[in-house]
């Protein structure tokens, strides 16, 4: 199975079904609910989606009202990768001893359950093998019950518990980096994606699907509120973060490290920190090391991403 | 060992050994556990069959206890027939899906291992983990011995699984005295435990033709009544039970009822337990009888849902009850069988003296003679009509 | 069971506990779409047929699939969900769609 497939050349190979249906009450413009229907216009065939607790969640699945058409469980905050587990290998064991139609099982959880309360959860089941498709759309803090930051807040960053304070001027401790973490267990396909780039997006979901084993994908997910930023900028925003290096579109397959989005003459950063309110503090001068950390913890990253690649380690 | 040639004949085995014999016997699909002493013997036995083809089943050693329940919820949501075991920390950590299992109408079954909680840390028997989970919806067997231990499993999973009940069920074995004792056993065969158990039929499940959504949110218009159908569904379990007893029954030739009685119809002094402090008490009862003694003993089989009506049949021609417990509500009016005895008695208008006996905390040995002497305790409560005490913590150095 | 079936008892309050699902589950999909998101918005998108390119880019990224691709690859307003985001006037190439008060 090549690397090079790609499933959907323009958006007129999307397929039309909507399996994430309207009348949710995710926010207007809320990246999640792009990411939420785009990943879902890549299923292949029978599909459950496993979801935490968390803003989709809560804005899908709140009694009487589903915007899932395909079979959807949530059970708690941080048990998404466990809970699925379950499901994965309950219909390998059934479809064995009583032909059960196999479902392909995806995690879509937010970063606030990935990161934090749920790594112990992803760990297990990474560790253990199974064949699922763990997708984390991240907003960069725990959205749904306010705003509060979480380990995929960035450096610098204004959340309702890392306010921009006198003294303490926003998140002072740098993001988690998921897709290492996930690799570090040695993985089959590990990729991040951005709704920015909706092809690059579906064509990643769709190969992951294909591949046999636990696969983790990290997605770019900005939030209309918490950012504070108007509703319609939401693409825009996922865009310029793409175009400055702060979020690398990359993939690790097999461990080898490959950039999908070769960012060659990177916009400054501050263009995409100007547009979102919560870095407002960062352009007022007591606050200039802040943004010198952010900016720096950026072009690390993304050197380090380059490094990895032109060595061809196997991570 | 060749389960199905052996039917019938008695073997020794060990409580954990037991449990897992019976796991295996009831065609399990997902085994999902973490170890915790004393419960290991029952993961490891399970893994064994299972690698060695035994066992048609997929075992998952989770990375926790929270996630292992966590597996057998989306395990069971997908159709398949679930087992987990835990004791003490690991059923504390579970905490969270525990109500999340029972609240979702998961069937499964959980052997616990009841051991005393941290702190301070003890590895031993008390009954102080599982009673946190009473609230749940669960419903909770007591095994008395190996062999209800072994017979329990099978009853829980046709109970859990029943139309008319869909709830997860816990079997309780006391840590060391039962999980590591070693006791006859006679199993049933493999033929007659797949006629009690064929496999799961799910009444819902995962399924991509009749999608459905599984754990939704609810707001205060409907909540209550969601947790309405879970109290009728904790009770109904209790209507159900003899019947799922009576089936069997007929195939082991041992019959289950909500609690385990001797000599208690005509007793003057009745003294209630949980677990296997009732066989110890048994021997005890039997001499006090026979020195002429009007004592009688009780063993609930069933604490959840509480056969509050087979209880007060019992119990109402007792001149007095000694509640033992091997758990206590720090803060409260005493043990938690105590209380609910209690509240028992009043709302059926007894008067019956009552006291709470606090015993074996932490694995602390309950020998004959301390039995002997809370049996006369209690005969000695029905012969004045009154104790001088509600609560006493059992030969504690205060 | 419909859609209907599920949510109208809820809006009434009308119901037992014996008539709601177990657990609650809902086991009919996509009831969402009984509620009309379309209520919440202050804008709404007007497109231009004439400029439109049919390069579906407004289908692909409304979080609410309140654009609807047709047979022939044209997009119409879903406006009984859309929220007036205004994402699509954003994506649309050719600025074929124009955000309008309410």
């Amino acid at each position: 199975m090549s690397s090079q497939t790609i499933f959907y050349k323009t958006p007129k190979d999307l397929p039309r079904e909507e399996w994430f249906a309207s009348g949710h009450r995710l926010c207007a413009g809320c990246g999640a609910g792009i990411a939420a229907r785009l990943v879902f216009k890549a299923i292949r065939g029978p599909t459950v989606v496993v979801n935490p607790t968390g803003c989709v969640e809560v804005s899908t699945s709140c009694y009487p009202y589903t915007a899932w058409k395909i079979p959807y469980v949530h059970v708690a905050f941080e048990n998404a990768a466990a809970v699925a587990s379950g499901v994965v290998e309950a219909m390998k064991i059934l479809n064995k001893k009583r032909g059960k139609k196999i479902h392909d099982v995806i995690v879509f959880a937010g970063d606030g359950g990935t990161f934090d309360i749920g790594l112990q959860a992803l760990s297990g089941a990474l560790e253990r093998g199974h064949n699922l498709l763990y997708i984390c759309y991240d907003n960069e803090a725990y959205m749904n019950t306010g705003i509060q930051r979480s380990g995929a807040t960035p450096i610098g960053a204004a959340t309702t518990t890392s306010p921009a304070g006198k003294v303490i001027p926003g998140k002072q401790e740098r993001k988690k980096d998921l897709i290492a973490i996930a690799v570090a267990h040695k993985i089959p396909y590990a990729a991040t994606a951005s709704i920015s780039h909706p092809l690059d997006l579906v064509n990643k979901v769709r190969k992951a699907l294909e591949i046999e084993g636990p696969k983790v994908m990290h997605i770019f997910s900005p939030c209309v509120p918490g950012w504070r930023y108007p509703p319609s900028e939401t693409v825009r925003i996922a865009r310029l973060a793409v175009e400055t290096r702060y979020f690398p579109v990359y993939e690790v397959e097999y461990g080898k490290v490959k950039i999908n989005i070769r960012v060659k003459e990177p916009k400054p950063l501050e263009e995409f920190l100007k547009v979102q309110g919560r870095f407002s503090h960062l352009f007022r001068p007591e606050n200039a090391h802040v943004l010198e950390a952010l900016k720096k913890a950026v072009e690390e990253n993304w050197e380090r991403l380059v490094k990895l690649e032109e060595s061809g380690i196997t991570l | 060992m060749n389960m199905a040639r052996q039917a019938q004949e008695r073997i020794a085995i060990m409580g954990d050994e037991a449990v897992a014999l019976a796991v295996k016997q009831s065609n399990v699909d997902v085994i999902a556990a973490y170890p915790i002493t004393p419960q290991t013997i029952i993961v490891e036995r399970l893994s064994e069959y299972v690698a060695n083809g035994e066992l048609d089943a997929a075992f998952i050693q989770a990375e926790s206890e929270h996630s292992a329940l966590s597996i057998c919820v989306g395990a069971s949501l997908a159709g398949a027939r679930v087992f987990t075991s835990t004791a003490s920390q690991g059923l504390a950590l579970m905490h969270e899906i525990v109500y999340a299992a029972s609240s979702m109408r998961v069937p499964m079954v959980m052997a616990i291992a009841n051991r005393s909680l941290n702190a301070p840390l003890n590895i031993h028997c008390e009954h102080g983990d599982v009673m946190p989970e009473r609230d749940s919806g669960w419903v909770h067997l007591f095994a008395t011995n190996v062999q209800e231990a072994y017979d329990l499993t099978f009853i829980a999973f046709k109970l859990s699984e029943h139309p008319d009940v869909q709830l997860p069920v816990s079997v309780n074995l006391d840590a060391f005295i039962l999980t590591h004792s070693v006791e006859p056993l006679t199993p049933i065969s493999d033929e007659d435990a797949s006629k009690f158990l064929p496999p799961r039929q799910p009444l819902y499940s995962i399924d991509f033709d009749n999608p459905a959504t599984f754990g939704t949110m609810a707001l205060p218009d409907t909540y209550m009544e969601f947790k309405y159908q879970l109290k009728e569904a904790a009770e109904r379990a209790g209507q159900v039970y003899p019947e799922v007893a009576e089936e069997y029954a007929r195939i082991s030739g041992r019959r289950y009822w909500y609690f385990n009685s001797y000599m208690a119809d005509d007793a003057d002094a009745i003294v209630l337990v949980l677990g296997s402090t009732y066989g110890t008490l048994k021997t005890a009862a039997r001499r006090l009888r026979e020195s002429g003694l009007k004592v009688g003993i009780v063993g609930l089989t069933m604490f959840r849902p509480f056969p509050e009506k087979q209880l007060v049949e019992l119990l109402k021609n007792a001149k007095s009850l000694i509640v033992m417990d091997r758990a206590y509500s720090y803060g409260g009016l005493g043990g938690p069988l105590y209380m609910e005895i209690l509240a028992m008695l009043y709302r059926n208008g007894l008067r019956i003296p009552v006291m709470n006996v606090v015993y074996g905390l932490g694995g602390r040995d309950f020998r004959l003679d301390e039995a002997e002497a809370v049996l006369r305790m209690a005969f000695d409560g029905a012969r004045r009509g009154r104790f001088d005490e509600h609560v006493r913590w059992w030969e504690v150095r205060a | 069971m419909s859609a209907k079936r599920i949510v109208e008892p809820v809006i009434k309050g009308q119901f037992t506990y014996k008539d709601l699902p177990i657990a609650a589950m809902i086991p009919v999909p996509a009831t969402s779409l009984e509620y009309k998101t379309g209520v919440w918005r202050t804008r709404q998108p007007k497109i231009d047929h004439g400029k439109c390119i049919k390069c579906l880019l407004c289908w692909v990224f409304c979080p609410d699939a309140a654009i609807k691709r047709l047979e022939d690859d044209s997009v119409k307003v879903d406006y009984e969900y859309c929220k007036g985001c205004g994402v699509c006037e954003t994506v649309c190439p050719v600025k074929a769609i124009s955000m309008e008060e309410v």
